[in-house]
């Protein structure tokens, strides 16, 4: 019976206009079912067995990557009950808070995967750098993970000021303080004022928009943490995950 | 890739649009490494995939069961609460405040650390320890990767729990809520210790920490260049003095901190337009 429904699906037209192969329970269907999905081509369709050691890359590149894709959905969620204008963000997450119904589970996901995520960028990279696998030909796929830590961190940062709490207020103000200690091009930097930057036209005016921390700084971090960054983080993962497969992975013989 | 042999059949020629990429035997697109032992990703790395992925969701779920995500009260700029902490992944940042100028502890290390991360592959030159673990065949690169995110992690432990009030260092059994009086504590440049130790003059104690600290850069670079020749040639020049650069940076920064904390040095150059 269910062997029969089962193939009355695989072998229907609308399955097989889907996947375009059959069932997956033989070598060429399996070899189909990888590289004939836009999502999992990513993947070669063989891998070395050993490649499959957990206690070589402990799922850790992965379980980034699931944890960016978990913000994703959450954070396109949270994008639904949230206005960034600074009379009503913080309200908005009191709502979320007390009102919205799973409010609070998607705001706690949202916070707890975006740890997990700088935690497990770092755990990934040290399992890189201990198997010494950003060496040759594998340089540049370090240097773009590097950029990618760098995102991580900076993305993480600026959705801290979205609540507008004191937490996400002062976090932000002593962040962006930091920009105006640039050498050049920062007010308080050396070298800073002499070559004319002011509090009203240094780096840290264009980070914030302003002066202080304000409503113009909160529309410039919720465009960046909601719309450039992810795509940018987006657009190097393509190119490190492209890479693994180019550069060939390090794995154990 | 067997380049060689292919190469020698089919040499690769800019005039060409096609050629012979590469031949094998066997069924996956896997070569040199003899012998073959590969398996379908479809169902096992994909179903490896899929368990990390529920086993993070339930560690999640847990998670939140337990801790939630902060709220404080509205954002006021009125008030500034005591003391500030960031978010605890650049804790290590701001705790680098203590011992250095805001415009190196706060943009031109983090951008050191950055850049010196990036160019570490290139500067890397021991060929072994690619695809396992080891500790012995590349000691010196993974003590460099230890070192310094040993700096980075202490550093975010003391921010978390050693500072309190004004970012002063509490102890646990300290008492949180009253302000230490920073008057115990005199911080001095190291020159005017060289002044007091030599009765000098303002000048000469400033010469002295000078010559110190272009000595530091100057001395380290050159001893290993003589005592490891084979790293120093196996490396080139240019290689290596980036590398020294970044290096002795970084031990520069453990040594500030120790300086700091065990003798109350605020800097140890003193330049007329950045002090150290
Ligand atoms: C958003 C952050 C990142 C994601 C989602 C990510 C994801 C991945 C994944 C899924 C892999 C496959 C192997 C594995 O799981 O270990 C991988 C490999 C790799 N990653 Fe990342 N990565 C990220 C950041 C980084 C960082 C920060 C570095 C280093 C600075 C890095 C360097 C590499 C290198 C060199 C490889 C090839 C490893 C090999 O061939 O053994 N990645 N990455």
């Amino acid at each position: 019976m269910l062997q029969k429904l089962k193939s009355g699906i695989v072998e229907s037209q609308i399955f097989k206009s889907i996947f375009r192969h059959g069932y997956p329970d033989n070598d060429l269907d399996r070899a189909y079912a990888v590289f004939t999905n836009v999502f999992l081509h990513i993947h070669p369709v063989k891998v070395r067995r050993s490649a499959l050691r957990m206690r070589y890359t402990f799922c850790l590149g992965g379980i980034t990557l699931f944890l960016f894709i978990i913000l994703t959905l959450t954070g396109i969620w949270l994008m639904f009950y949230y206005t960034p204008y600074t009379g009503l963000a913080y309200r908005n997450i009191k709502d979320l808070q007390f009102v919205i119904f799973g409010g609070n589970l998607m705001r706690d996901l949202h916070r707890f995967a975006a740890h997990g995520m700088v935690l497990f960028v770092w755990l990934h990279m040290t399992r890189v750098f201990l198997t010494g696998a950003y060496k040759a030909p594998r340089e540049f796929n370090w240097v773009v993970g590097v950029v990618l830590l760098v995102n991580t961190l900076i993305l993480s940062w600026t959705g801290y000021l979205l609540p507008w709490d004191q937490l996400a207020y002062w976090a932000v103000t002593v962040g962006a303080k930091m920009a105006s200690y640039t050498p050049f091009i920062g007010q308080n930097g050396p070298w800073g004022p002499q070559l004319g930057f002011l509090p009203t036209n240094d780096i840290m005016f264009m980070l914030l928009g302003g002066t202080v921390v304000g409503q113009n700084a909160l529309i410039r971090f919720y465009v960046l943490h909601c719309v450039v960054l992810p795509l940018v983080v987006t657009v190097f993962l393509a190119v490190h995950f492209w890479r693994i497969r180019k550069d060939g992975f390090s794995g154990p013989l | 890739m067997d380049e060689k042999v292919t190469r020698e059949i089919f040499p690769r020629d800019s005039r060409k649009s096609y050629g012979l990429v590469e031949l094998m035997k066997k069924s996956a697109p896997i070569i040199r490494k003899e012998p073959e032992d590969t398996v379908n990703v479809w169902p096992n790395l994909l179903m490896i995939e899929f368990i990390c992925a529920i086993l993070v969701t339930v560690g999640l779920m847990v998670l939140i069961q337990f801790e939630h995500a902060p709220l404080r009260s509205l954002a006021d700029p009125s008030t500034t609460p005591n003391p500030m902490r960031a978010p605890w992944y650049f804790l290590g940042l701001q705790e680098l405040l203590v011992y250095f100028d805001p415009w190196y502890a706060g943009v031109v290390l983090p951008g050191m650390i950055i850049l010196g991360l990036m160019l570490f592959p290139y500067l890397d030159t021991n060929p072994k320890g690619v695809g396992y673990y080891t500790y012995t065949e590349r000691k010196f690169a993974v003590f460099n990767y230890a070192f310094g995110f040993s700096l980075w992690w202490v550093t975010i432990v003391i921010g978390t729990y050693l500072r309190g009030l004004d970012w002063q260092w509490y102890w646990p059994w300290s008492n949180h809520l009253e302000h230490m009086n920073p008057a115990l504590v005199t911080l001095i440049p190291l020159h005017i210790i060289f002044m007091n130790w030599f009765h000098v003059s303002e000048g000469v104690g400033k010469l002295i920490t000078d010559i110190l600290f272009v000595g530091y850069f100057a001395v380290w670079t050159i001893i290993p260049m003589i005592v490891w020749k084979p790293m120093y040639k196996a490396m080139g020049l240019w290689r290596y003095l980036t590398f020294m650069f970044f290096f002795l940076s970084m031990m520069g920064v453990a040594l500030k901190i120790v300086f700091r904390l065990l003798f109350n040095i605020k800097y140890v150059l003193v330049t007329p337009w950045i002090n150290f």
